[in-house]
């Protein structure tokens, strides 16, 4: 799918709906901690929203949207925000992922694990989204290895 | 007799899928049909960890007003829904890394039919 | 203080290092490897200050994740056997990676950095199977082992594609496996953390899906840790990956499934309840007899040396599980040293054969000639040592295992299994000293000495040169200072032997 797709009937409806399911993504992410969703789910829908455009639109008005070689150092970041929260807590003298000892000022102790789950929960969303978009798009390049 | 397979057919569903996945994992030529099998079986060892967290009368694992979290015989067991969660990623990873494969065999050898193909290899 | 967070602090320096070398390698490709070894150099640091925090003090380390208490969060259990296999395979680990630099420059020119990360990745799964003491966590760090190993061994030569994807067909269907088996003791017992179900399954043990269990456990790790009728995956996969790949993945991979099956028939059942309704040591004992014979045998059929070394593989797999399946002390000591053992031997030999393949362009056998060694003399001198340990001669390491492992043989009066070694030792005589013979005695059919031209010394470089060395005078090491090692084993041995 590196060509557009000739039907108008495609590129419009894909342009309409991504912002949308974009959006969806985005509220199934935040709220995952206390109701059906989470950081899984929300990250798939995200890479759908990214991936009806590189299907439908060809790759090279996708990477208008998101470009291709951000894929890697955002999913390196992603993952940097999950352990990073876990490193904090051992420094501050916790378990690793325990989120009590995290230094955020002026909650206690049950208001800081709902927080901390949050902030994980944005590291997985990000890097599910960008590995999904990464084998999309290393599936189309089709390079010969031989 | 009837009550062995009516009682325990959230069992019986299980065993069906992991039968269909397995014989498209041996009996089909195509290599990504042996995918497709492969995805089928992990579907069905899924399914039989969620049909193990039901409960009768409960309701899902989301609190809602009115049903009190002391009682647990309100809401389902939340433990095997989380652990499937996880099992269903590493299902996608699996699947990913198996269609980079498949790509990378069809361009070192042009088919993806599995006796062609080894006739190729040899 | 620090000597309390290892347990978290191997896995995380495996995290952080699989992070930074995709990011910094997208802006400088030179620098992958030496981030690399810096990541397995520091835990191999961390895994060492542990051991000796461990055998000083003797308490294990629980670790509970995110502060949460056993049977409700998950944690990491820092016991004896744990402390050895993490440090055993780490340090193996950052052998071979020094070994890799000269390697990824022919073999896998373009793709140092995906390579280095997905090895980092492969280290983290492994660590992170060996230190974990709940079972649904194993299978999380078991598939991202399995994912990181199918992508390692795909990046060769010829036929690596297709054995990978054979290889992943197979894994997936064994950790499924062993998922479905995890979800029938579950539904049993209600929880799953080791150390709490062992404590569950007296109680429960009539029950038919405990039995049921056990079985999908044991066929899905066994295809993992290559037990006899499930190691059909492991010679295509071994002889058509690169170099460094396979030193990676023999050596460690399938010591940490064999070791995952430790803990599921010996800490997890234990011995009083692992016979109860099926003769489970002794269905896995015969197994375990029969894969030892016929690796063996296919080995010496064998003219190209890495496939050889991978049926060899096969058959001292047979050996691990055999000392598990006896289910006595002198078999425990059997197994972990020869866990030991058979990594530093194995890796020594792949990598040889790495060496070999870079120089030569070949490594088969029926072309190997006395030039060799003349050629390659340290490379050789390694070799010989690590077929003499493989064959058993003391006083280098592999005699003292096979020692150990006899004797638990005869202690529980199996003479089937104590032929069983003896035979094995004198058929890996056979195909190990047939190259020995190729490479040191003068061949009698060729021409007259004057005639064949002079060779000259053409040995590899130091960063080739260092881990073979390193690895052959550990095993000689292990074997003079073994009575120094059992007495350490004797601290991990589980409840109620």
């Amino acid at each position: 799918m590196t060509n557009r797709s000739p039907s108008p009937i495609i590129l419009l409806g894909t342009r309409f709906l991504s912002p949308y399911i974009m959006v969806f993504g985005f509220y199934v992410i935040f709220h995952g901690h206390y109701s059906p969703g989470g950081g899984f789910q929300g990250g798939t829908l995200l890479a759908v929203s990214l991936l009806l455009i590189r299907i439908a639109s060809g790759t090279k008005i996708a990477s208008l949207q998101f470009k291709d070689y951000l894929a890697t150092p955002y999913a390196a970041l992603g993952v940097l925000i999950y352990f990073g929260t876990g490193l904090v807590a051992i420094f501050t003298g916790g378990y690793f992922l325990d989120y009590e000892q995290l230094p955020i000022p002026g909650l206690e102790a049950a208001d800081l694990r709902y927080w901390g789950i949050l902030i994980i929960e944005l590291g997985i969303g990000l890097t599910v989204m960008t590995v999904l978009v990464l084998i999309y798009d290393n599936m189309v390049k089709g390079e010969d290895y031989a | 007799m009837l009550d062995f397979f009516m009682g325990h057919y959230a069992y019986w569903f299980t065993i069906i899928l992991l039968a269909i996945g397995l014989y498209g994992m041996l009996m089909k030529k195509n290599l990504v049909k042996k995918v497709i099998g492969l995805s089928i079986f992990q579907a069905g060892v899924i399914l039989f960890f969620v049909s193990v967290a039901m409960k009768e009368g409960a309701t899902v694992p989301v609190k809602a007003y009115g049903l009190p979290v002391s009682e647990v015989s309100n809401y389902m067991n939340a433990l095997p829904h989380t652990l499937m969660l996880t099992a269903i990623v590493v299902g996608v990873a699996t699947l990913g890394v198996a269609f980079a494969l498949l790509i990378n065999i069809y361009n070192r050898y042009g088919t993806l039919n599995e006796e062609e193909l080894l006739d190729k290899i040899q | 203080m620090i000597g309390s967070e290892i347990p978290a602090l191997i896995p995380v320096t495996y995290i952080f290092f699989a992070i930074l070398i995709p990011v910094i390698g997208l802006w400088k490709r030179e620098i992958t490897w030496h981030l690399s070894l810096l990541g397995t150099g520091i835990a191999t640091f961390f895994s060492a200050w542990g051991f000796m925090h461990l055998i000083q003090t003797g308490e294990t380390i629980r670790y509970f994740f995110g502060g949460w208490m056993p049977p409700v969060g998950i944690e990491f259990v820092y016991d004896g056997l744990a402390a050895f296999i993490v440090l055993v395979i780490n340090a193996i680990a950052f052998l071979v990676l020094i070994h890799s630099k000269e390697i990824s420059k022919v073999e896998f020119p373009g793709k140092k950095m995906a390579y280095y990360t997905v090895s980092m990745l492969l280290m983290l799964g492994f660590n992170g199977m060996v230190l974990t003491g709940d079972l649904f966590n194993l299978y999380v760090f078991l598939e991202i082992s399995s994912l990181s190993s199918y992508a390692l061994i795909a990046i060769g030569e010829k036929r690596a594609p297709y054995s990978a994807f054979r290889y992943l067909i197979i894994g997936t269907v064994g950790g499924s496996f062993y998922l479905l088996g995890v979800g029938f003791l579950y539904t049993v017992t209600g929880t799953l953390n080791i150390i709490d179900m062992h404590e569950m399954l007296p109680m429960v043990i009539g029950h038919s899906s405990v039995i049921a269990a056990l079985i999908l456990m044991i066929v899905g790790v066994g295809v993992k840790a290559a037990l006899f009728p499930l190691h059909g995956w492991l010679p295509d996969s071994y002889t058509f990956a690169s170099s460094t790949s396979s030193a990676l993945i023999a050596p460690i991979g399938t010591k940490v499934a064999a070791y995952i099956l430790f803990r599921i028939i010996l800490f997890l059942f234990g011995v009083e309840l692992i016979d109860e309704q099926l003769p489970v040591t002794t269905i896995i004992g015969i197994f375990a007899g029969i894969g030892i014979l016929y690796g063996s045998i296919m080995a010496i059929a064998q003219s190209e040396l890495k496939k050889m070394l991978a049926y060899s593989s096969v058959s001292q797999i047979g050996y691990i599980i055999m000392g598990i399946s006896l289910a006595n002390p002198f078999g425990f000591i059997g197994a972990v040293l020869h866990i030991l053992n058979h990594a530093m031997m194995k890796a020594l030999l792949f990598l040889v054969s790495g060496s070999l393949r870079l120089k030569e362009g070949h490594s088969l056998i029926t072309k190997f000639d006395n030039s060799y060694r003349k050629k390659y003399p340290w490379t050789m001198a390694a070799f010989t040592t690590a077929a003499i340990s493989m064959v058993g001669l003391p006083p280098l390491a592999g005699f003292f295992s096979k020692w150990y492992l006899a004797l638990g043989t005869i202690e529980n009066s199996n003479w089937l299994l104590l032929a069983v070694i003896l035979i094995s030792s004198l058929l890996n005589a056979v195909y190990f000293f047939r190259i020995i013979e190729k490479v040191y005695l003068n061949n009698p059919e060729a021409e007259s000495p004057e005639e064949s031209e002079v060779v000259e010394k053409d040995e590899v470089g130091f960063s080739m040169m260092f881990p073979m060395a390193v690895m052959a005078i550990g095993l000689l090491l292990v074997g003079i200072f073994n009575a120094y090692i059992v007495n350490i084993i004797f601290n991990m041995f589980p409840a109620g032997f």
